[in-house]
């Protein structure tokens, strides 16, 4: 009976469970990022509801009208961008709508709205996809990358970018495709250099030396990798730790909360996290190889590709191997927006996941 | 159509895709191998390292300042202190930008202009990562303004902390000196380690020469911060050891009285120095005109160092110590004391008409009294200072014997006094002249000597001393300012030396007595030079008056004393001790440029030795008093 409730309601039992432990695990770190503050915490919690309820009723949506909308998502997530764009608000860079009770990022929700509009289109075509059907893809993918490039959030672009991408490799483009793309690519990183705004190339700059800004803004980076190091394999304890009680560590609760956990749970905290992270990584990939159409398939793996990319940069950011470019940890960083649409992507799984003709 | 004309095959797309997500199974374990690996290296292999660093970060050792020591006068008063004060202090590298950080200052605090640079200089000229003061001494309203907008100033503070204090101000600032900011100079002097707190350091006076004891032992505190540099809590501490208190001998309120009687002069400058003749304590030193130590201790602005260092009067210049002065005719007695020791019998007479000349010289060495003294013996020759026996009595002597009784005196050598930078004074003799000057010695010049003018220096202290000497009948006293304790024995070999016993002379008690009858003559008779002071004291006084030449007049000239303009006119000088039997207290005054010695320099003892005796008349009277 009970887990024909389940059933009915298309919910994935694993991938619910993982997400659970992994907000669970968030909560918990959080209280000891934000200074014990129940307010923030209880505030991240009632997020982590909205989202779950957002994914029990994504969940419902069958995988067939996901893409069928696909197109007028795309078009009203655009909409957002631009919005932003002219009325957004924020420190220095326009990320935020103010939606009157909440303000959230529409270049988060691009992170699943780009990689569904370019799955819905590559899979009505035969696959691997014809030169024009790349073409078609690569400007769907282009445009919001543009507009989140200009806010300007970096990070959210290139990531935003990969996850269209990434689609169409999992939709077979040739590999000699990807090679001369690859040539070409590096033949306009130069432009690209001059491009970007100042701070972002000193971000660059300062990662391959980040003593050489100790007070500016390789100060960060090394604060980081000293509450990391001292962490050590046990960590200093939960609460315990002096870089972030201490206001050593930047952003703690949010783009740096992985320092405040490896500071106080150490190594073997990580690799606590990295199994509950697994748990949502190999259910995602085993929904996407047992789905049953293109369109399922692609935008299964690229939901749950581009999670675990997010988990990756995050903590190669905060590790040192990488820019500082803003992207949250999911599930863990404080803020609305990612939860929301990491719980989100997890409704669209559970969707394609439960939305299957049984065939036998 | 075209979608119906083609044939999905669905393996082959599966196989395709499943292909790729082989693909993307191993970029998802490179990813968590290259955090593993990373993690591993940072908290693994370099956990120790980052340990200390994060360590490092927020557990501090912050040395503690000692107070430093008070210091009294031998009657109990505080003449310097410390009193608790507010410093605005600043981090050069937490501040963004100097030129806003001072102007949204001013807009809460009203700082002037030049204070305004001055703050921008100290913080660009700052070492790094140091807190400098930025203001000191904040009033308790800027410190309320400060804290109340206090957010708005990243990487600037107000400390709290000890400030010197000198309640009597000028009046005591040669004698005690000041402190002021540790300078560069001054790092060279000391102990690094036990001034890693300190601030302030005793640049001269009692402060400078003490400055050890005063100091005391820096202590420590371990405190742990936050990013912002604030504390969060002290971990340990060791406190530090205070600095010593000291007693100085000065009584102070005869040298507040010194410090005014100078004060009141009509824009003189001068010294005042009174010792007890007992023990050598120095009981008075003042020195006009005089600065306020205070201006130091918070911080002077460079303008107004400047205008005391460049101003003509000299306000920073110790007169007592290091003003040197012909002492004119107050070294007669001293003169009068050795011819009588080389068989010069008391009864000996000379002749004055006003002027005295060496034989086979046409040159007439002038009496101040232009019309003689007619003839005096060695008794009147002292109370009539007449400059005409002296002459005789030096050309007599010799330069040698002149030197010899001078330097018996103690003339031309440091008296050893507690104090910092103490001049010598000068006794010329012809070795001297001629190393020094290069030219041989006039028989002219042993004249002038021995009327104390020519060649002839000595600080107004050394002629305290002198005094002492005189009152003792020969046993000098080394003048002291510091109450000796167990602290203070340092430079403390001998306190007092007989200079008969020492020179091996024949201590003739009627010698002194003749010198001693001079001097009281001086004051007590009708023909005596500060016969002015005397009529109306009710202790007797002996004392010797001095008006040193600073400008000579010419042979035949005749000049008008107010034809001579400030600076040129003779220097009043003034010794003394009371009462003549038993005495207490010797006292020299110097006033610069202040005419004759009895009508400017004469007047100002008397009243310090009135307030001396006076008081102890009162409190003799009151012990009476209560006894009944």
């Amino acid at each position: 009976m009970r887990n024909n409730l389940i059933y009915r309601l298309h919910i994935d039992t694993p991938l619910l469970a993982g997400v659970i432990i992994m907000c669970l695990l968030g909560l918990v770190v959080l209280y000891s990022a934000s200074e014990q503050s129940f307010d923030l915490v209880a505030k991240q919690g009632l997020r982590m509801l909205v989202g779950l309820l957002l994914m029990l009723f994504v969940a419902q949506i069958p995988p067939q009208r996901l893409a069928h909308w696909a197109p007028l998502v795309y078009a009203g997530a655009l909409i957002l961008l631009c919005l932003v764009l002219l009325f957004g608000t924020g420190r220095g860079v326009q990320r935020w709508l103010d939606a009157g009770i909440f303000r959230f990022q529409p270049s988060e929700l691009m992170k699943l709205v780009v990689p569904l509009m370019v799955a819905s289109l590559v899979a009505k075509k035969l696959l691997p996809p014809d030169f024009k059907t790349i073409l078609i893809a690569i400007f769907v993918i282009a445009i919001p990358t543009f507009l989140i490039g200009r806010q300007p959030d970096l990070g959210t672009a290139i990531v935003v970018a990969a996850s269209g991408l990434v689609v169409l490799f999992f939709s077979g483009i040739s590999w000699k495709f990807i090679r001369n793309s690859l040539f070409f690519g590096i033949a306009i990183a130069p432009i690209g250099w001059f491009a970007m705004h100042e701070y972002q190339r000193q971000r660059i700059l300062t990662l391959f030396n980040p003593d050489n800004d100790a007070l500016g803004a390789g100060y960060h980076i090394i604060q980081s990798i000293i509450a990391v190091g001292s962490g050590g394999v046990f960590g200093k304890g939960w609460l315990n730790g002096t870089q972030s009680h201490l206001e050593f560590l930047p952003e703690r609760a949010t783009d740096f909360i992985f320092a405040v956990y490896c500071e106080e749970f150490g190594l073997i905290g990580v690799v606590v996290m990295l199994l509950g992270y697994s748990l949502i990584i190999a259910r995602g990939t085993q929904i996407a190889i047992y789905a049953q159409d293109t369109f399922g398939r692609l935008l299964s793996i690229v939901l749950t590709l581009m999670l675990f990319v997010s988990v990756f940069i995050n903590m190669s950011m905060v590790t040192g191997q990488l820019p500082v470019v803003g992207i949250p940890l999911p599930l863990i960083s404080y803020g609305g927006t990612s939860v929301v649409t990491v719980m989100i992507c997890m409704g669209v799984l559970m969707s394609i996941q439960t939305h299957r003709r049984l065939v036998f | 159509m075209k979608s119906f004309g083609e044939i999905r095959d669905s393996n082959l797309e599966r196989d395709i895709f499943l292909n790729r997500v082989i693909l993307g199974v191993v970029a998802i374990f490179l990813m968590v191998f290259l955090v593993i690996i990373r993690l591993i290296y940072l908290q693994v292999y370099n956990h120790q390292h980052y340990t200390t660093l994060s360590t490092d970060n927020y557990i501090k050792v912050r040395p503690v300042a000692p107070p430093r020591g008070v210091i009294y006068s031998s009657d109990g008063v505080m003449l310097a202190g410390n009193r608790p004060s507010f410093n605005l202090v600043g981090v050069p590298e937490k501040i963004r930008d100097n030129d806003v950080l001072v102007y949204e200052l001013s807009q809460i605090l009203d700082i002037d202009e030049s204070k305004q640079r001055q703050i921008i200089r100290t913080l660009d000229t700052a070492t790094r990562f140091t807190a400098v003061p930025l203001i000191t001494d904040l009033s308790e309203e800027q410190v309320a303004l400060f804290s109340v907008n206090s957010h708005k100033f990243t990487g600037v503070t107000i400390e709290a902390g000890l400030s010197r204090f000198y309640p009597l101000g000028g009046d005591t600032a040669h004698l005690l000196g000041y402190v002021s900011r540790i300078s560069n100079t001054d790092k060279v002097r000391l102990q690094d380690s036990n001034y890693a707190a300190t601030q302030y350091i005793g640049k001269t006076g009692v402060e400078r020469k003490q400055e050890l004891l005063l100091h005391g032992t820096v202590g420590s505190k371990t405190i742990e911060i936050n990013a912002e540099g604030r504390l969060l809590r002290v971990v340990d501490r060791e406190p530090p050891v205070p600095g010593q208190d000291l007693r100085l001998t000065i009584d102070s309120k005869l040298q507040s009285k010194a410090a005014s009687l100078l004060r009141n002069l009509d824009n003189l400058s001068g010294s005042i120095v009174a010792m007890d003749v007992r023990t050598g304590g120095v009981l008075a030193i003042a020195s006009y005109p005089s600065y306020d130590p205070n201006a130091f201790a918070s911080g002077i602005s460079p303008e107004l160092y400047t205008a005391w260092m460049d101003s003509p009067f000299r306000p920073l210049f110790d007169r007592s110590i290091q003003g040197q002065y012909p002492p004119g005719s107050t070294i007669k007695p001293l003169l009068a004391l050795a011819a009588l020791e080389n068989g010069l019998l008391s009864s000996h007479k000379v002749k004055c008409n006003g002027w005295f000349s060496l034989p086979r010289d046409s040159h007439r060495y002038r009496c101040w009294e232009k019309e003689g003294h007619g003839v005096v013996n060695l008794v009147e020759a002292i109370e009539r200072s007449c400059d005409v026996f002296f002459y005789s009595l030096s050309n007599d002597l010799g330069i040698k014997m002149i030197y010899t009784v001078l330097d018996r005196f103690g003339l031309g050598k440091a008296t050893g006094i507690d104090l910092p930078n103490e001049e010598k004074g000068l006794v010329p003799s012809p070795e001297w002249k001629k190393k020094v000057k290069k030219l041989p010695w006039y028989p002219g010049e042993t004249v002038i000597t021995g009327i104390g003018q020519g060649f002839l220096l000595a600080t107004p202290l050394q002629l305290a001393k002198i005094a002492a000497t005189l009152a003792n009948r020969g046993r000098a006293v080394e003048p002291f300012v510091i109450m000796q304790t167990e602290q203070v024995e340092s430079s403390n070999s001998e306190q007092s030396e007989d200079i008969n016993t020492i020179k091996n002379l024949p201590n003739d008690s009627r010698h002194w007595k003749v010198v001693n009858d001079g001097m009281v003559a001086v004051v007590h008779s009708s023909k005596g030079t500060a016969r002015g002071i005397g009529y109306t004291s009710k202790t007797k006084i002996a004392g010797k008056t001095g008006t040193s030449q600073v400008f000579s007049i010419g042979q035949d000239e005749e000049l008008d004393e107010e034809d001579i303009p400030d600076h040129l006119k003779d220097h009043a000088l003034f010794v003394a001790y009371a009462p003549p039997i038993n005495p207490q207290i010797a006292i020299a005054v110097v006033v610069e440029h202040g005419g004759s010695g009895s009508a400017t320099a004469a007047p100002l003892a008397r009243a310090i030795l009135d307030e001396y005796f006076n008081r102890k008349v009162d409190a003799e009277q009151s012990n009476l008093s209560s006894s009944y």
